[in-house]
């Protein structure tokens, strides 16, 4: 059979390869360049190779210092974040109801922090913890308990860690309410019959079906912390001292607010990658972890 | 092990107090004895569903009592009554080995290991499942699946009985027999009450030596196989059960014939004294009525087509305003389309207000 051969064809993938050349692959290689080089501004550039790499990788700089002490702090908020979010958002997806009006008013309600803008979010939480006239700061205080989140760093990790769970824990119920529906009545009524304890059945019929889900749980929560900048920035501004100053605090300070282009832009490409490692990590183990072990021969 | 009484049982999903003709189970008394294989027999949405659910407590009856061996059992929750349940999909759990599964009913009731190993050993091995136990149960083919539900009822020696939800309805044709066979096996090896639902009347013929037909919400007749073919209780059951279902035609009946279009066929009892005012109809199988050449003591049918069935043959014929189906006698041929139609009266029932009417011999 002949082929036809018709180069024009090409022309119909270029939108597409138009786009992701804008959208990603220029922007991506402009701060691969970036990372390469120096500048004093006046777009005067000057080679500095793996320079910046380099510095960065090495605590006993000022920059690898920032950077891993940035690192450390964000990498145990989202271990923190993680821990509690997930949990909290399986047994608040357990305990919703299945059917009735009282399903939609439990959707709504559970939305509403996620349609909230970033920044507002932030804001909300800044007044409502100072102390002279936040009602949680307030309330705290006058119960003798000293609350303070821009002195004390404790104070300043609880909220900024609690904000994060009000805001968030919301997707990852919903996500879980999600899986819980798709399980068919049968299971259940087995489960029954097969007299399953209340525990049986989350470990043996709802966990399991809620596996996909909550991998995608995992992964958005992790990225969205691992990347969050707006509500601790405008609660803590990434204090008190540096204690909440996680990486993209600290990437926008070095870009925007000494201009070290360079610097940031070796930051923010180590940065990418430890997302996509992360995640590829996690993607991997919980796969894996639902999948059937290679059959041994003739087990047939 | 145990005989289980239905006592004036009824179930409306929508609470108690609704009218009378919504509810789903209309009450009804009945007992499927120890050891019997039932077949629950029916149209979608008459009930068995409903019927099979409130025996073994999935659902709670609006009225009435269930009793296992004389003792009420209505209040008791799933867990604790001894029933053991196959549903139309099969239900596996996805992440345990085919013998943690059959471990599962076992474990959750406190048995001793030992114990609980020897008897998945002994279940495994009546399905043929022992030489998967250790796989994963997820990957397997829907009818291990289904044995592997099925297995997980049996594993209880406890069980006084089981109900099978149309259990075969996801499995290709050809294991519906095996699995069907093995099914008739196990009653007769463990002697367990059976309780079968199925909207297949040749699931349920073959499976069941009692079938039970269920018709909006009732119990319209229980019996042989060879009862409801021969003496269906109710025009229902004779339509149903059948292929093709019995002929019912209105007719006058006086005494002991029977007249339809003009024309009077014999009957073989006595009709003497039907209800008064009661839709008055005549039933007969396809198999007991013959196509015969036109002649003047036959009643006179228009032949439509014939249906061949291989080894044997159907003609759907016309008689005034009804339609008839009849046995076309090996070797006859039609002229044109005109025939004439010859009764066995023996297998002539008559029906009022569609219940079977007991003549007088």
């Amino acid at each position: 059979m002949d082929k036809t051969v018709n180069q024009k064809a090409w022309f119909l993938v270029l939108p597409v390869f138009l786009v992701v050349a804008f959208s990603a692959v220029i922007p991506l290689m402009t701060v691969v360049n970036y990372s390469m080089q120096d500048t004093f501004g006046n777009n005067q550039f000057f080679w500095n190779g793996v320079g910046w790499f380099k510095e960065l990788l090495d605590p006993s700089t000022d920059l690898g210092e920032r950077f891993f002490a940035s690192l450390w702090r964000n990498l145990i908020f989202s271990a923190i974040i993680l821990a509690i979010e997930i949990p909290l958002g399986i047994v608040v997806a357990l305990s919703m109801p299945r059917e009735g009006w009282t399903v939609a008013v439990c959707l709504v309600i559970l939305a509403l922090p996620l349609l909230i803008p970033f920044n507002v979010v932030g804001t909300i939480w800044q007044i409502f913890g100072r102390p002279d006239i936040g009602l949680l700061g307030y309330t705290l205080n006058s119960l003798g308990i000293p609350y303070n989140y821009v002195s004390n760093e404790l104070d300043a990790w609880a909220t900024v860690i609690v904000m994060d769970v009000w805001h968030w824990t919301s997707l990852v119920a919903l996500l879980c309410y999600a899986g819980l529906k798709s399980i068919p009545d049968a299971y259940y009524q087995a489960a029954q019959i097969d007299g399953a304890s209340r525990w049986a059945v989350f470990r043996a019929i709802q966990l399991p079906k809620m596996n996909r889900v909550l991998l995608i749980a995992v992964l958005l929560r992790f990225m969205d912390s691992f990347m969050i900048y707006t509500e601790p920035f405008v609660v803590t501004g990434g204090g008190p001292g540096n204690s909440t100053t996680f990486i993209s605090i600290e990437l926008v300070k070095i870009a925007l607010g000494q201009f070290d282009l360079g610097k940031a832009a070796a930051l923010s490409l180590v940065y990418n990658l430890i997302i996509l490692i992360v995640c590829w990590v996690f993607y991997t183990v919980m796969t894996n972890a639902g999948a059937e072990r290679p059959q041994k021969e003739g087990a047939v | 092990m145990a005989r289980i009484d239905l006592v004036d049982l009824a179930h409306s999903y929508s609470g108690d107090d609704a009218p009378p003709e919504s509810f789903a189970l209309k009450p009804m008394t009945m007992t499927w004895r120890q050891g019997g294989a039932y077949a629950l027999l029916g149209p979608s949405g008459c009930g068995k569903t409903t019927l099979l659910n409130l025996i073994s407590g999935i659902v709670t009856p609006s009225r009435g009592k269930i009793l296992f061996n004389g003792k009420d059992i209505t209040p008791l929750s799933t867990q604790k009554r001894n029933i053991a349940q196959v549903f139309q999909f099969p239900v596996i759990y996805d992440t345990m080995t085919v013998g943690e599964n059959l471990a599962f009913p076992l474990k959750n009731r406190g048995v001793p290991k030992p114990e609980i190993s020897a008897r998945v050993r002994r279940i495994a091995d009546l399905l043929d499942l022992a030489p998967y136990l250790n796989r994963k149960a997820t990957r397997l083919t829907a009818d291990a699946k289904q044995k592997i539900s099925l297995g997980r009822g049996l594993v209880r020696s406890d069980v006084a009985a089981i109900l099978f939800d149309e259990p075969l309805t996801v499995i290709d044709p050809e294991l519906k027999w095996q699995l069907r066979s093995k099914l008739k096996a196990l009653h007769r090896e463990l002697d367990l009450t059976m309780i079968y639902v199925t909207h297949d009347q040749t699931e349920a013929l073959t499976f069941a030596d009692t079938v039970v037909v269920m018709h909006d919400g009732r119990v319209v007749q229980s019996g042989t196989p060879a009862e409801l073919f021969d003496k269906p209780a109710h025009t229902f059951v004779g339509y149903f059960i059948g292929s093709p279902g019995m002929n019912i035609v209105p007719a006058q009946v006086d005494g002991r014939e029977a007249r339809i279009d003009g024309h009077t066929i014999g009957l073989h009892r006595n009709y003497g004294v039907l209800p008064a005012g009661a839709k008055i109809e005549i039933g007969v199988r396809p198999e007991f009525v013959d196509v015969a050449p036109p002649a003047s003591g036959l009643l006179s049918a228009m032949i439509e087509r014939i249906d061949d069935l291989g080894r044997i043959r159907f003609a759907r014929v016309r008689v005034g305003d009804s339609k008839f189906a009849a046995r076309v006698p090996p070797g006859f041929s039609v002229p044109d389309n005109m025939a004439g139609l010859v009764f066995d009266p023996a297998h002539v029932h008559v029906y009022a207000d569609s219940r079977l009417v007991e003549g007088v011999a």
